[in-house]
């Protein structure tokens, strides 16, 4: 099918060296065949050049163009410099965001088989999966996230003018430790519209300001009849929205204590968190699709001849250190690639649309043979996130190629089991094993805000819902607990409660505020 | 159509203000990641150029997060390259926990969490040094500008590189003598040779084309003996280097290290010398120093004998002085070198020393001297009382010698010496 379409289109560059005309060239080039031929859909694209120093910049705060600042995000330009300048880390090829139009970095050191890769990899890959992913589509804005940093940069430099740097990093320190629990993990309502945010912002200071929360009335009742030291569970878990997973929301919304600029600033971090948790979701994906987009992008470019074959063979090369995974025994290896899994996933896939064995046909009946890749490549990104993208595409012959095991690490026990491997009775098992993983519900801790001692003293309970036996790390966590008593502004305490038996397993009791502090 | 930019010119350092956060943050750990720093150092050291890597320990600076310990539970980790393994095999557990374990394992970032390294530029560094010092902050800007020297622009002149020449001036000077001189513009000789063209071709009127030949062999003429440019048009920008006083300096450090010089003591000389050595290294291009110790007799030594090593004996003042004016003698005439000395002692002095020192002092050390900084240690305690060196020095500063002299017992009572050093003489009164 390759030799039908523009033979004569002409090499697009020679050499290394790259200029602006180039870069444009190849970036019309490689569109002509990702949206008129694969029909992918991104988001229109700006290329930016930046110098490697920029690009450490960049790092340094979440990949993010412009970014309120804060302290932390100096410590990791510090260390990443560092570790750059000493030469033992290399820099990314790029960086890409979900925005629209959809930005993406280019570095000035690189070849122009490098850039040309880059856009392929990022305007396209990473850009159609940004538009189309279902994850994305629903917790992300991207019409509008840098309008929104821009509003949360200067609200936040406000802030520090106004009630001092010191103030502002105590309530970022918080909510920044807090920021891995600010998140919904369940589908809201109606989509996100970052570009309102600003005029809630106000209106919500209006309505508080005009408003009494009777919640925190500190006045003993006296004509009511109810049993005011033991009110009902359910009556106060219902006015306060209990149990509450968000914790960053439950704050904002309940904690007595905060100023509403300390609100926003809680909002201004969740909903930062937000706008990343799609993509913490996705990394294999993401990856994945980009990578498999670069691929079929430079492979066309060089089938028509408008790459040359030395271009070619030096993105071979790029190529393959990206997607290589080392064995567990390797010492280079330091857990599963992403770009690797990805990849090799999507690649099989279009193994069993178009030459599917046996066993492709037994596990994957409905689109074994379907001879529709780009189709079902476009569904799978479009409708999956890491989970259950592996727990559905995973095949029997990539577990057998990456010669996948798993192993039962039971503390308990005095050796490590090997639980399956790949073979015919261990391949759901390994898969199952496998897409947990990537299960950030079970990955990451699930705490809950389950009660407040509202006749009391106003104490906040929390419940850790332990899985497998695993209970919190206690330094750590005794930290994050005083951030959030500094935020709430009396003692937590948080509860380990095995998840099956409802058995307390550990217990952080009355973890206090700081007198001074918020 | 998309849209290619290029940010390589945008304004550096986004995250400097992140960083001034960082710093301002970790403030604690990294004065004393300084301090330390700054006491391993030798005084020649401290301004020097380039980065300087520093290692804090992490407290406060932690990002936690609630994170599920390692310690205890039931954890399945899926790796690639099995060799041998079959369901059911059992693995004895890695050392360390890291050997085997899946992406679960390690800490999140991969980073030790007990300490930190990061760099920082020699502005920063001198600027957390002088902090440790105390100084106050005018004097600190002070101190962290950064000297740009280099030639001044002073007119034109008739003679340079041609890298120097000045364009506008050498046209215009051409253009002018050209109109003075009447050199024949090239439109007027185009149309000449246009007219002559037109005669030779229709062959009429001869007798105007001989006329027009020799008006054209004319203006030719003209044309080569009068230059478009003449060298006596050019002009060049005219650079002067900037006058400089002596540019190189020598410092003496003189301390006694008899046994009643304390560690505390010799830390806060320390201090002062390096103080020093850094005001003089911006005032100077070139700065030498010399260390001269005494108990009852004086000998050069390095920087680490001075510092660190012991010695006993009486106190005497004189032996130190003569040493000094015997370097001085042999390599920093005071015609080339402008020469500073610093003396730190506790005071001690056997009295029958004093008017050798007044002498010394009068006569050889303080004409050839720029300027002495007597600085007098006594550690926290303090004894109160007046020293001997002390009386002998202050009679000799009566006398409107250039002597600064100060008790030090603290850091912070450092500074205050140099205001008097680095005061104009005149404005001293």
């Amino acid at each position: 099918m390759a030799r039908d379409l523009k033979p004569d289109a002409g090499l697009l560059y020679d050499g290394p060296d790259w200029d602006y005309g180039r870069v444009r060239r190849a970036f019309d080039a490689i569109e002509r065949i990702a949206v008129d031929e694969m029909g992918l859909e991104p988001y229109p694209s700006q290329v930016e050049v930046i110098s490697s120093e920029q690009m450490l910049d960049a790092y340094s705060s979440m990949g993010m163009p412009l970014f309120y600042r804060h302290w932390s995000f100096g410590k990791h330009f510090a260390r990443d410099e560092m570790l750059y300048r000493k030469g033992m880390t290399g820099l990314a090829y790029e960086i890409v965001i979900n925005s629209n139009p959809c930005l993406c970095y280019i570095m000035e050191e690189n070849t122009m088989t490098m850039q040309t890769l880059v856009m392929a990899h990022a305007a396209f890959g990473h850009s159609h999966f940004f538009r189309n992913n279902q994850l994305f589509r629903e917790w992300t804005d991207a019409e509008s996230i840098l309008d929104y940093l821009d509003f949360a940069k200067r609200y936040i430099a406000d802030c520090e003018e106004r009630y001092g740097h010191a103030a502002v990093e105590r309530v970022l320190d918080a909510a920044h430790a807090l920021m891995t629990h600010g998140v919904h993990r369940y589908p809201r309502p109606r989509p996100l519209n970052l570009k309102r945010e600003l005029e809630r912002e106000r209106e919500r200071q209006r309505f508080e300001e005009s408003s009494f929360s009777d919640l925190w009335r500190t006045l003993p009742h006296r004509d009511t009849g109810e049993d005011r030291s033991d009110p009902d569970l359910d009556a106060r878990q219902g006015r306060l929205g209990l149990p509450e997973e968000n914790l960053l929301y439950f704050l904002e919304k309940h904690a007595p204590r905060l100023a509403p600029w300390q609100r926003e600033v809680l909002r201004i971090v969740r909903l930062v968190a937000q706008y990343f948790y799609p993509q913490k979701q996705t990394k294999v994906m993401n990856e994945g699709c980009a990578t498999s987009v670069h691929y079929a992008i430079m492979t066309r470019l060089h089938e028509t001849g408008q790459i040359t074959d030395g271009a070619f063979m030096e993105f071979l090369h790029a190529h393959t250190s990206v997607v290589f995974q080392p064995e567990f025994d390797d010492p280079r290896y330091s857990g599963i690639n992403p770009y690797a899994l990805g990849f090799g996933i999507l690649k099989d896939l279009e193994r069993i649309c178009t030459a599917p064995t046996e066993e492709d046909r037994r596990w994957f009946p409905d689109i074994a043979g379907s001879q529709d890749v780009l189709g079902t490549w476009k569904t799978a990104w479009a409708e999956y996130r890491d989970e259950s993208f592996i727990l559905q595409f995973l095949s029997p012959r990539l577990m057998r190629e990456w010669r996948l095991f798993s192993v039962l690490d039971d503390t308990g026990a005095d050796a490590m089991e090997v639980e399956a491997i790949h073979d015919e009775s261990g391949f759901r098992a390994v898969r199952r094993a496998l897409a947990t993983h990537y299960d950030l519900a079970r990955h990451e801790p699930d705490i809950q805000v389950v009660d407040v001692d509202l006749a009391g003293d106003r104490h906040l309970i929390l419940e850790h819902r332990v899985v497998d036996g695993r209970l919190l790390e206690p330094g750590n966590t005794r930290m994050v607990l005083h951030h959030l008593a500094n935020l709430w502004g009396y003692p937590v305490t948080l509860a380990e409660v095995d998840a099956a038996s409802e058995r307390e397993l550990n217990r952080f009791q009355d973890i206090a505020p700081d007198p001074t502090v918020i | 159509m998309v849209n290619i930019i290029d940010r390589r010119l945008n304004p550096k350092d986004k995250s400097l203000a992140n960083r001034q956060r960082f710093i301002r943050r970790a403030k604690r750990q990294i004065l004393d990641a300084v301090r330390d720093v700054s006491a391993r150092r030798r005084i020649a050291d401290v301004g020097q150029q380039g980065e300087e890597s520093i290692r804090i320990p992490s407290d406060g600076l932690q990002e936690p997060a609630f994170r599920k310990g390692g310690a205890a539970g039931v954890r399945r980790h899926v790796v690639p390259g099995n060799k041998e393994y079959r369901a059911g095999d059992r693995i004895p557990r890695p050392e360390g926990g890291e050997g085997g374990s899946g992406p679960g394992g390690g800490s999140p970032d991969g980073e030790g969490e007990d300490e930190f390294q990061f760099s920082i530029s020699r502005d920063e560094f001198l600027d957390l040094f002088f902090e440790n010092l105390e100084l106050p902050d005018l004097a600190r800007t002070q101190l962290s500008r950064v000297e740009q020297e280099g030639l001044r622009r002073a007119g034109y002149s008739v003679s340079g590189s041609p890298a120097t020449l000045n364009l506008t001036r050498t046209m215009r000077r051409s253009l002018s003598r050209r109109l003075a001189l009447h050199r024949p513009r090239r439109e007027e000789v185009l149309e000449l040779d246009r007219e002559i063209d037109r005669l030779e071709r229709s062959g009429k009127d001869p007798e105007r084309l001989r006329e027009l030949l020799r008006e054209r062999e004319r203006l030719s003429r003209r044309t080569r003996l009068i230059p478009y440019i003449d060298p006596i048009d050019l002009r060049f920008n005219r650079f002067v280097p900037t006058p400089r006083p002596i540019s190189q300096a020598v410092m003496f450090c003189l301390m006694d290290v008899s046994g009643s010089m304390t560690e505390d003591m010799k830390d806060l000389a320390k201090r002062f010398f390096m103080l020093l050595y850094l005001f003089l290294e911006r005032r100077y291009r070139h700065v030498e120093i010399v260390f001269i110790r005494h108990t009852h007799i004086a000998q050069e030594v390095d920087e680490e004998t001075f510092f660190y090593s012991r010695e006993t004996g009486g106190t005497l003042v004189s032996p130190a002085l003569d040493e000094m004016d015997r370097v001085i003698r042999e390599r920093y005439s005071p015609d080339d070198w402008n020469i500073y000395a610093a003396q730190a002692s506790d005071g001690d002095n056997t009295p029958q020393d004093n008017p050798a020192v007044i002498e010394r002092m009068n006569r050889t050390i303080l004409p050839v001297c720029r300027h002495f900084a007597y600085i007098e240690v006594s550690g926290e305690r303090g004894r109160g009382g007046v020293t001997d060196l002390w009386m002998v020095y202050e009679r000799i500063a009566r006398s409107g010698r250039p002597l600064a002299m100060r008790r030090v017992r603290r850091r912070g009572d450092i500074f205050p010496v140099f205001r008097d050093l680095f005061t104009p003489v005149e404005r001293r009164g």
